[in-house]
């Protein structure tokens, strides 16, 4: 029986964009304030399921053709990496640094390699989370 | 500072994640995995030549000081199990590559195994109580996954009851560290026994002591044993000879650094329920390993006749009991790894796991028949062979320390596991050969390769013994007495004494 989702697909359609601004927004706020890699993750992961309820797999699929488990692996990999490059600068292991660099329009910002962690934690969760919710939804 | 100490943790990590992206170039997986371990061995044995310099050594995580930040601490006895643990995970892993097939291999198999092995680096070399839970949980993800890995029926039902147990285990371990954290206010390993030897005798401690008992014993097959050997005869030979070597001896760290660094206060209770609950284990391995007809079940009872043996050494304590210890746990690495390859062998050759249904293998592959006799004298502990000096320097601590009870139940399950294991020779290898020759199935010399050099791992900690005594007496030093983990922890009495204001 193929049910009627033309509301659930019309309000996804502007939805996901709010969703994945606000993950975006926790992701760079969780500096200073709460949020951070994994709740942003998590915020982008639910749109990302939102799309996939929406519509089906292969749809989802040809307008964001990653592997999710790879995604997950990439992420991991980032936030190693940033732990593993404080060894090359002779400090211990983990140490992050930050600096300030003007950027025109923007003025002064700050810039720091916790915030390349946190994109790795993020893409874990976003990675993981999707995986398993895929999983879940394929051995009907 | 000294980052090296953090190696042995991310290099696995970080091999293992870029091997999921190489998932149909099972050749350059193989490679990487292989040099991988052979690169975090290497690192051990420049770490072990450091810290005998140096003394212990420590790295504070981003430069946070302890006991504020997490701390990664290298002493003599966990690195020499670092060491051991990924010599026999190399050998183990070669084994696998020649005999698990494309199909594990193209499931993620090696990443999870290297996850695994950062795991368990991890938990020997932390120096943080929470992140010793962590690293247990990041062994254990890996586990469950390996363990589960080929999905065949039996896989999946004594998964399942190895993930319900051990979620159980780290719940209560997790309940543990909120009362240890509620009780002392503190995670840091060294901070943690500088703040029970303040407090004395206090009852609330030593119940905080008997919880962690209970979860570590769980981990480590102590007593609470019974999901043990199912969980260690479903996953294949490679797999299972992993676990056997490298999970229970993990939660048999944890017991021994708990019960010689933190918990040192209140001995006669929590060491005597020690020296219970490992004579009880002794008693129950040896009458599962007699009982059995099954070789993995004789090999799994094995599993915990070592485990109740090296329990028994920690609950004598005194300083040659500890190196007793140190010297049969690296010892029981290398050669239950040993025995679970042989006994994988055994049921790949001839389909059958009953050992009245095997006969005479010793004519068909004769190396092989005596790869096992090999490891059946070095679990029984005939000399000159790894594990005659470790029950020698226990058997002298239990006479140092009394505790002769132990000391007899010790040396009686030597007699058994040599029963246990005579049985299955005699049965098995000798005798009429069963298989013809044209039935023979061919056992390439590169699958008898692993064994073969688990063999020498065990002669050359048995006759190497002078060469590794320095370390091991080192590392019992630093067990017995804590207060030389302490000071390189918590850099002497200066910390100390603002860390008591």
């Amino acid at each position: 029986m193929k049910i009627n989702d033309v509301i659930l697909r019309t309000v996804t359609k502007a939805v996901v964009f709010i969703i994945l601004t606000l993950g975006v927004y926790l992701f760079f706020a969780g500096h200073h304030a709460p949020g951070g890699g994994f709740i942003g993750g998590l915020v982008l992961a639910s749109g990302i399921v939102l799309l996939y309820l929406a519509y089906d797999i292969e749809t989802v699929h040809k307008g964001m053709p990653f592997d999710f488990k790879k995604v997950a692996a990439l992420g991991v990999l980032l936030a190693t990496g940033t732990a593993v490059g404080s060894l090359f600068f002779d400090v211990p292991f983990l140490t992050q640094t930050h600096t300030y660099i003007d950027v025109p329009i923007f003025g002064k910002m700050g810039f720091s390699t916790v915030t390349i962690f946190e994109a790795g934690v993020a893409l874990t969760v976003v990675g993981v989370v999707v995986t398993i919710i895929l999983s879940i939804s394929e051995d009907e | 500072m000294s980052n090296i100490i953090v190696l042995p943790l991310i290099v696995p990590v970080i091999t293992a994640i870029l091997l999921v992206f190489m998932r149909e170039n099972v050749l350059l997986q193989r490679i990487i995995t292989l040099l991988t371990l052979v690169f975090v061995t290497i690192i051990s044995i420049v770490l072990l030549m450091e810290i005998q310099v140096q003394g212990v050594m420590r790295i504070d995580f981003s430069g946070w000081l302890p006991p504020f930040g997490i701390s990664f601490v290298a002493d003599s006895f966990a690195v020499l199990l670092v060491l051991v643990a990924n010599i026999v995970a190399a050998i183990c892993l070669l084994y696998a590559i020649f005999t698990i097939g494309e199909r594990y291999e193209k499931m993620y198999f090696y990443s999870f195994a290297l996850l695994m092995i950062a795991g368990v680096n991890g938990s020997f070399l932390t120096g943080d109580i929470f992140n010793l839970f962590v690293c247990f949980e990041v062994m254990l993800l890996a586990s469950y996954a390996l363990i589960a890995l080929g999905g065949e029926k039996v896989q999946l039902r004594e998964a399942l009851k190895y993930v319900l147990i051990n979620i159980v285990a780290s719940w209560i371990f997790l309940v543990a560290l909120a009362f240890l954290y509620g009780t002392v206010g503190t995670l840091n390993m060294a901070h943690i026994s500088v703040r029970v030897m303040e407090t004395g005798n206090d009852p609330l401690i030593t119940t905080v002591a008997l919880i962690f008992l209970i979860v570590f014993s769980l981990k480590a097959g102590l007593l609470l044993f019974f999901w043990l050997p199912g969980s260690y005869s479903v996953p294949p030979t490679a797999i299972a000879a992993l676990f056997a070597a490298l999970l229970t001896k993990v939660g048999i760290y944890a017991l021994v650094r708990t019960f010689t660094l933190l918990f040192t206060n209140n001995t006669e209770v929590t060491h005597t329920v020690l020296g219970v609950m490992a004579g009880l284990t002794i008693i129950a391995g040896c009458m599962g390993a007699l009982a059995g007809r099954d070789v993995r079940t004789i090999a799994s009872y094995n599993v915990l006749i070592g485990v109740g043996f090296i329990v028994a050494g920690l609950a004598i304590g005194t300083e040659s009991a500890l190196q007793g210890v140190t010297y049969y746990l690296m010892h029981d690495m290398v050669a239950k790894a040993m025995l679970f390859l042989a006994v994988g062998m055994m049921i790949y050759l001839t389909g059958e796991t009953v050992i009245d249904k095997m006969s005479g293998l010793i004519r068909n592959y004769p190396v092989f028949g005596w790869m096992f006799f090999i490891v059946m004298c070095s679990l029984a502990g005939i000399p000159p062979l790894s594990g005659f000096l470790g029950k020698v320097l226990i058997g002298q601590g239990a006479i140092e320390g009394g505790n002769f009870v132990l000391l007899g139940l010790g040396f009686l399950s030597s007699l058994v596991v040599l029963y246990s294991l005579l049985r299955i020779f005699l049965s098995s290898f000798f005798g009429e050969t069963i298989i013809s020759l044209e039935d023979e199935k061919p056992l390439p010399r590169r699958v008898e390769l692993p064994v073969i050099l688990l063999a020498l791992c065990t002669i050359a900690l048995g006759i190497g013994a002078e060469w590794i005594s320095p370390y091991i007496t080192d590392a019992a030093e630093t067990l017995h007495t804590p207060s030389i983990y302490i000071d390189a922890v918590l850099d002497g009495a200066k910390w100390q004494g603002e860390v008591n204001e």
